[in-house]
This record gives C-alpha cells, structure tokens and sequence, in this order.
C-alpha cells in the first residue's frame, strides 16, 4: 500500500494520540472528527492528547491476517475503551494471545505498524499492552 | 408514489466460477430476469447494479457503461451503486425509488461481483471497514465479526455451538439449493473443528469467497399483470446508515442501522415482526445472523443464539431463515448478495422455490448489510 503521505498526514493522531473534544457535550472522538455527531453546528471540537489508559472493551486472536501482517500472526486486536471516553481499534502485545480478557487493563505503547516491502517506508504507531 | 412489482428474477450459480467473466455473469443474470418478466431489453428504461469493488476485484470500474454495452442495451442509462456488502440492496432500492416515483416504468435492479479473479482477496474485503482506523492496525474483516461475537458472548451468554448451529441451519437449506455455491451439510462438529480464521469464529462461521450476479426487474405495480400471472409486490423499501468503524458503536451487541431500517420498514408496510413468513437476512458471519434476528424484532436481544439452537429458523421452524442457504451456504459474491436475497424471497413468495419452499410464504423480508452495520437495507416483499 502505498501510503506514505497518508501516513505522514496522521502523525499527530498515530504517535500521540491526538483525538477531539467536543466542548458543548464533552464528548470525546478518536480518530478525530470536524463535527460532532451529537452536536452537530452547535458543537465545538478541539484537540486533546488522549492519554492513552483503558480497558479491554471485546478483542480477536487473527490467525488468518492479510499479507502485511502475516509474520505477526496469531496476533491479538481489540477495540479498547480508552479511559478518556473513546473507543479505539488497537493490537495488544507483549502478551500470550490465550490470557487476554475483556475488561484487562491496558496503556498505550508505540511501536512498528507495518513494512511496504524491503525497500518501502516503515510506518509507527500506536499498540497496546496489559498493565503489569 | 407508485407501488411497484417485481416481475421477473434470475441469479447465476454462485461459486468459484473460473470460467465465466465478471461481465458475462451480469449478462447471465440480466437476460434470465428479462426472459423470466416476458419483456424485451428494449422495453427498459434504467439499470441499477449493486457492485462493491469491480475495481480491486477486477481492476475494472465504469462497470455502468460496460454493463449497458455487453448487455446489448446501449443508450439506456445505468447506474453503479456501492455500499460494500449491502450494494445489491442499495441497488434493489434505487429501481424501487425510481419506479415508485414516476421517473421510469420499467427497470433492472441487479448486482454482480467477481471474487476469485485475485490471489488474495482479504485486503478488498477489508476496505469495506474503516481504512485508516480499524484495516491499517492489523484488523481483518473477520475480525471485527469476531469482536462482535466475543462481546456477544460476554454480554448475553451466548455459545459456541449457537453460533454454529446458525451455519448448520444455513447449510441444510443450501443444500435443497441447486445455484448454492456449497449445496451440501454440515455438523455443529465440523464448524467448531474447521480452522481458526479470527478467534473466536472458524472457517464454518464466515462466508465464502464468491462470484456470482443476479437480477430482478421491476415495474408499476398496476402494470404488473400483463406480464405475469403472479407478480410479488414491493411493500416497504428501506435504509438506514450507522458509523463506519466497529469502535464508534454505542454498543457492539446491537446494529443500529438494521434496528432504524427494520423499524422504517414495519411501519411502511404496515406489520411487524409476527406477520413475516419468512427471512433472509445477511450472515456474512454466523454472529451476524443472531444479531439480524435480534435486531429485526423476531427475538428479544441476547436471545438469538438460543432462538437458533431450538430450531424457530429452520424451514419448519415458527421463523424460516435463510431458505437459500444464506450468504455462508448460497455463497456471498458481495456485490450480487441485496439482489439474490430478494429472488429467493420472490421464488418462496411465488411457491417455486422446489425442495426448499415454505408453504404458505405470504410476505417475506430480506436484510442486508455493508461493512459491520455502516449500511443496512431492508426490504419487505409479499403475494
Ligand atoms: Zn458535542
């Protein structure tokens, strides 16, 4: 995939955990948002650096991944319900992919996301890990 | 707004069909819906085709132009529609709209996808996810079925053998189906035993890989007896969007967008979920079969697993689901599946649907959807 602009473009929202804040309801948005849902043209959105702590709200073991991330599998995914109120779509590592639960405790780490080929651009990003 | 009728139908084989082309197979379809509503090519005024991804499938796209051409029917207009997995309903919606309004008297609703001209087809399926935020962090589409499943699971109990009763249930239809991509039986055994694809669902829990077209032809409603004796009558076409990305539901127990358009739908045909004879409903994975019946009022949330397990959705069961086989028996060819649901439920409406007819179908309901619950269609069909 060639997306390097792409990935480039999200930065901010990859290594740091950038999302939105909707000032009006308080509602909090990961990826970011230029409206929000709720409030629609009343609602006012800024930047918040999530903090990257949550729970694990569902999860999967792939063991059938695509060709990027063949030499990972069997891996964990998650949805994780960040404690700062979004939820987000994550991998779980460092872990024996049989232990995990939902509603385990875990904090975000930055790690490799995926390779485009020997030659091609590593991309980072956001994974998560259970808490010790 | 008009009534409208449909008056003709026809589906293709469905399977890993090497030797007939993307284009070939929606011609297959459209000339067999022609011939089955005793019109002439000539007689059409539009053209709706439901297609996912000719474009990664196939590396093809303005499959409009190439449609109306290879169809023979060239000038008459034809659009391409798109909702990942719910574009054949989409499609079927769009015919209707344009019938109903008054715009066009006679049309083609019709849906095609080609799977297995690539090596690996699992990065195209996945674009019908959220690409930045669920695809590129290393989530497979069965995965975020899967998710779903696991949560299931957690919240209302649900077990593995249910889920897997759902694919038993699909494939002992499929099986009385001749254009069923895999027209045969399985056990509970042999689902829980087949491979891991995202834990917790294996092979057995999702849908194939297919090619496949199928199409319907539509008219006025009062036009509708000169051309059969036994036209089925469109009463509630509905749709309903939900978020794209899994992460962004409230809740992963429930599709919002079937609820929304299931409830549009009751209340444009003036019934409720007792007065269905028979469903079809979109399980591209087995969990998502027990979330349509959750969703679509038959059983009350949670239920679903065990309302399988008693047998209420097999052929004599109070509640006929999927007499074709389903999407993981009749096959899934993403683009072809809205439309296929439908001339199922015509040919049980009709009481042609042989070895697997529902005595007695009066009205019938079909469902399906794109991605994981970002589009649902939802139609209601009768005698
Ligand atoms: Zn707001």
């Amino acid at each position: 995939m060639k997306d390097t602009v792409r990935g480039w473009r999200h930065i901010p929202q990859r290594y740091n955990l950038i999302g939105s804040k909707c000032l009006e309801c308080g509602k909090v948005f990961f990826p970011k948002r230029i409206i929000c849902p709720e409030c629609r043209r009343k609602g006012q959105l800024e930047d918040i650096k999530l903090r990257g702590e949550g729970k694990i709200y569902t999860y999967s073991i792939i063991n059938t991944p695509t060709d990027e991330f063949k030499t990972i599998a069997p891996y964990v995914v998650a949805i994780v319900e960040l404690d700062d109120g979004a939820k987000i779509t994550t991998q779980i590592v460092d872990c024996n992919p049989e232990d995990v639960k939902i509603g385990d405790e875990v904090e975000m780490v930055f790690r490799k996301i995926r390779e485009e080929g020997d030659d091609g651009v590593i991309s980072y990003g956001f994974k998560f890990r259970i808490k010790k | 707004m008009r009534d409208v009728a449909i008056i003709g139908v026809s589906q293709t084989k469905f399977g890993e069909l090497w030797d007939i082309s993307f284009r070939d197979m929606i011609v297959e379809a459209g000339m067999g819906s022609l011939k089955d509503a005793n019109i002439e090519g000539k007689d059409l005024e539009a053209m709706y085709v439901g297609n996912m991804s000719a474009g990664l499938f196939v590396q093809q796209e303005h499959i409009s132009s190439l449609i109306a051409d290879h169809t023979g029917l060239v000038p008459i207009p034809c659009a391409r529609v798109e909702a990942a997995c719910a574009s054949g309903g989409l499609a079927l919606r769009n015919g209707i709209i344009a019938v109903a309004s008054g715009y066009h008297d006679f049309v083609i609703a019709a849906g095609v996808e080609k799977m297995t001209d690539v090596v690996d087809p699992t990065p195209a399926i996945a674009t019908a996810s959220d690409q930045e935020w669920e695809a590129q962090q290393g989530v497979t589409f069965p995965s975020l079925y899967a998710m779903i499943a696991q949560r299931h699971m957690y919240e209302y109990g649900t077990t593995r053998e249910q889920l897997a009763m759902f694919s038993v249930v699909n494939h002992k239809n499929g099986a009385k189906n001749p254009l069923a991509q895999f027209p045969f039986e399985v056990t509970v055994e042999q689902v829980l035993k087949s491979s891991t694809v995202a834990d917790p669902l294996t092979l057995l829990d999702c849908s194939p890989i297919s090619d496949g077209a199928a199409a319907i032809v539509l008219c006025p409603a009062d036009m509708a007896k000169k051309y059969t004796d036994t036209p089925v009558y469109v009463k509630a076409s509905t749709q309903a969007s939900g978020t794209i990305a899994l992460h962004d539901r409230k809740n992963l127990t429930t599709i919002d967008a079937t609820v929304n358009a299931a409830r549009n739908a009751y209340d444009m045909a003036g019934v409720g979920p007792k007065d269905i004879d028979a469903v079809e409903v979109h399980d591209c994975f087995s969990i998502n079969g027990i979330l349509a019946i959750e969703d679509l009022g038959f059983v009350e949330k949670g239920k679903g697993g065990v309302a399988v397990e008693e047998g209420m959705t097999e052929l004599d069961g109070d509640l006929p689901v999927n007499p074709s086989g389903g999407l993981k028996s009749r096959g899934h060819p993403l683009g072809a599946t809205g439309i296929a649901q439908a001339v199922e439920m015509v040919w049980q409406l009709r009481g042609e649907a042989g070895k697997r007819q529902i005595a007695g179908t009066e009205i019938g309901m079909t469902h399906n959807i794109g991605g994981t619950g970002g589009t649902a269609a939802v139609h209601i069909l009768s005698v």
